[in-house]
């Protein structure tokens, strides 16, 4: 535990200090020291269990973590500051951690029971507070956005998965995070549906204050939006760099061994 | 066999059982939802109050229950000096309300918890609070869950009703009772209450499954 | 004074403890009730199964209406039914077994669902590798689905036992000496009903555990895959 705080400066909107995450036994995050700026692009890459998607779901408070300790925006995430004393958070801490980040996940988890555009409009007008026309615009903005205006008063059950992903996004966005994290946005469709997901995930890459964190697979993609490719394994960051160092001259040769499964051409398209 | 006397008095019978059935039915609905969600509450004192509430009232005889609130309580009214004596509709509804509500409570709990664990998280990643993940999240997709449960706990609650004769409240089977002690016609009668049952058992069927399909409309999907 | 037993009224702690006897003699009453109810519905329960199970509609297509039939009738009128029809066509019985057929009969309904239930979770695929080994349907039948149904039966007949035995109260109205009904006779006698009706709460509370935690143990006993036959 650290006994002298200092918090990181303006720019870095992230960083974990020295994180160690268990479940049970297994050892997922160890010691891991990471940093992401303001407006970065960062992409998470890595095989299966090497812990990529437990550091967004510890950024989106889903699970809490052992040891460490980790900074959003100038404060402590999964800690509170008391007299410049780190003290376990209290649920209100927490609450207002949560509307740096927003989070789209793999199984697209809308709610079934809504329409597009309610699940889209419930968080603002319950959580944020907004009046219904003020929320109403703003989905009508988002959904804009993501091609989807037109299917606003579908369920869900109605969509296709791409549909369906695109509509968690605009829902995401709609709470207007600094921070947004995709856990996987693409692993879970067919791959007729991927290009429309990431073609606006790509539009969400030109915006400046936007924080992009994004765990995929989907290398070709990763190598056109990112600032920065970060290689997990086993808890660990392995190798960090820009698209072109990782993908076109990795230097570790784990990184080596895991991109050989991937063909990344080095010419964009 | 008197067709036309028997009617009278077996309809108006019968009205004050459905009565009973949906008054008690809606009561019911309300604590089930209230114990139910209790029994998950992460407030101890709430939950453990649930729990005993739904263990005592499942655990022990509606008749027990009945007679308890009817015959019971007016005796520790008047030790503790309230006058608690309950007209016999009271106690029933009452009774009735309670038992089924406890039974209902386990389904309102199972269903509730069987709401997948990623809508929790979707919930909480837009930061809504556990009560709002509660009321707008989980219940509302819980309810299609629940129904075809509810609808197997109407029909028992219409069947319960007939409990309700033995403190003297004029349902079907107390007037069909009366009728029998005064024509000794013991074969008409009974198997005349025993179809009127299976009647309102049916309608009631009906009105559940229709209410089922309502409440799963989002469940539609892609053809 | 009842069964021989007199009570003290001289407290209400007195009172509770004088008229345990009695009303222990009353449970004892409720539960052969019980037991003979649950055996008269498991067998009825297995007859209406295997008839509805039947090819021919002209037997099936009753049975299945008579299991509906009585499923949605309350459990009280069956009981009149039985109690005052059943002697104008000769057939008189004691009260208390007439109180265990009704029983039996309403839990039958649902315990022919049991059968049903239990028979057909086990897949397809265990008949058809039956038949592809030539087994005839009774070996079939007998070694192969009956043993794995089993354990996906037995529990579901325990908790219909815990009903019955919650349904047994409503015997009272055919005077059989059931726990309830006893204390009720307590309770018009003495004019306090609440020590007696308390205490029936409290008897029934501990049966309902007892036995639910009886069928739990059960259930823990049979193995999932089936009773292992070597």
């Amino acid at each position: 535990m650290k006994t002298e705080v200092t918090p990181p400066s303006d720019d870095v909107i992230i960083r974990f200090e020295n994180v160690t995450k268990k479940f049970g036994d297994i050892t997922v995050l160890d010691e891991l020291n990471f940093e992401v700026r303001r407006g970065e692009k960062v992409t998470i890459i890595g095989p299966s269990g090497s812990g990529k998607s437990t550091v967004l779901r510890i950024l989106m408070t889903l699970e809490n973590i052992q040891d460490g300790v980790i900074w959003v925006a100038g404060k402590p995430l999964w800690h509170e500051l008391k007299n410049g004393q780190f003290v376990d958070p209290s649920e209100t801490h927490l609450r207002a951690m949560r509307k740096e980040m927003g989070m789209v996940f793999q199984q697209f988890n809308l709610f079934p029971h809504m329409t597009v555009k309610r699940n889209v409009t419930e968080a603002p007008i319950h959580v944020l507070g907004l009046s219904k026309e003020k929320a109403n615009k703003r989905a009508e903005e988002y959904l804009e956005l993501v091609g989807l205006s037109d299917q606003a008063d579908k369920f869900p059950s109605q969509l296709s998965g791409g549909q369906q992903q695109r509509v968690a996004i605009a829902r995401a966005l709609a709470m207007q995070p600094n921070i947004l994290l995709f856990d996987e946005p693409t692993s879970a469709l067919d791959p007729e549906l991927v290009g429309e997901v990431l073609s606006v995930i790509q539009r969400l890459s030109k915006k400046h204050d936007l924080t992009i964190l994004l765990v995929t697979h989907e290398m070709q993609f990763a190598k056109e939006i990112s600032d920065r490719v970060c290689f997990f394994d086993k808890g660990k960051i392995v190798e960090d760099g820009s698209p072109e160092q990782l993908f076109v001259d990795p230097q570790e040769e784990r990184t080596k061994a895991f991109l050989s499964n991937f063909i990344v051409h080095s010419n964009g398209h | 066999m008197d067709w036309m006397n028997y009617s009278g008095p077996l309809l108006s019978g019968a009205w004050v059982t459905i009565k009973l059935t949906i008054y008690s039915s809606i009561f019911g609905t309300l604590i089930a939802f209230i114990f139910g969600v209790g029994k998950l509450s992460e407030n101890w004192f709430i939950k453990a109050f649930s729990v005993a509430f739904i263990e005592v009232f499942r655990g022990t005889s509606l008749l027990v229950q009945l007679f308890w609130l009817f015959f019971a309580l007016p005796v520790l009214g008047q030790a503790i000096g309230i006058d608690l004596r309950l007209p016999p509709v009271v106690a029933g509804t009452l009774a009735l309300s309670l038992n089924i509500g406890a039974y209902g409570a386990e389904v309102v709990r199972g269903a509730i918890q069987a709401v997948p664990a990623s809508q929790l998280e979707a919930a909480k990643a837009l930061d809504f609070t556990p009560r709002q993940t509660m009321w707008r999240i989980s219940v509302p997709q819980a309810i299609p869950e629940m129904m075809p449960s509810f609808g197997n706990l109407a029909v028992q609650n219409l069947k319960d009703t007939a409990l309700v004769s033995l403190i003297s409240l004029g349902d079907l089977a107390f007037r069909a009772e009366q009728i029998r002690n005064f024509t000794q016609d013991s074969t008409t009668i009974y198997t005349l209450l025993l179809f009127m049952y299976f009647g309102m058992a049916l309608v009631l069927t009906a009105f559940m499954k229709v209410l089922e399909r309502m409440t799963g409309r989002w469940r539609a999907g892609r053809s | 004074m009842l069964f021989g037993y007199a009570w003290d009224t001289s407290s209400n702690w007195a009172f509770a403890v004088s008229i345990l006897p009695i009303l222990l003699r009353g449970l004892i009453v409720t539960i052969q009730a019980t037991l003979l109810g649950f055996v008269v519905a498991a067998v009825l329960g297995l007859i209406l199964a295997g008839l509805k199970s039947v090819r021919f509609k002209i037997i099936s297509w009753p049975a299945r209406f008579l299991t509906e039939f009585i499923r949605d009738t309350p459990l009280l009128v069956q009981l009149f039914f039985l109690y005052y029809v059943l002697p104008e066509y000769g057939l008189v019985l004691p009260a208390f077994l007439t109180g265990a057929l009704a029983l039996g009969v309403q839990y039958s309904a649902y315990t022919s669902e049991v059968y049903r239930a239990g028979i057909e979770s086990i897949t397809r695929g265990q008949t058809e590798a039956a038949h592809a080994l030539d087994l005839s349907p009774l070996r079939t039948f007998g070694i192969v689905i009956l043993p794995q149904a089993i354990p996906r039966i037995v529990p579901a007949l325990g908790n219909y036992l815990v009903s019955i035995m919650k349904d047994v109260p409503i015997l009272s109205v055919v005077s059989v000496l059931e726990v309830l009904n006893v204390a009720k006779i307590i309770g018009d006698r003495t004019f306090n009903y609440m020590v007696p009706l308390s205490m029936v709460g409290g008897l029934y509370l501990i049966l309902t555990l007892v036995a639910a935690w009886g069928v739990r143990y059960l259930d823990t006993r049979l193995p999932k895959q089936g009773i292992p036959l070597r």
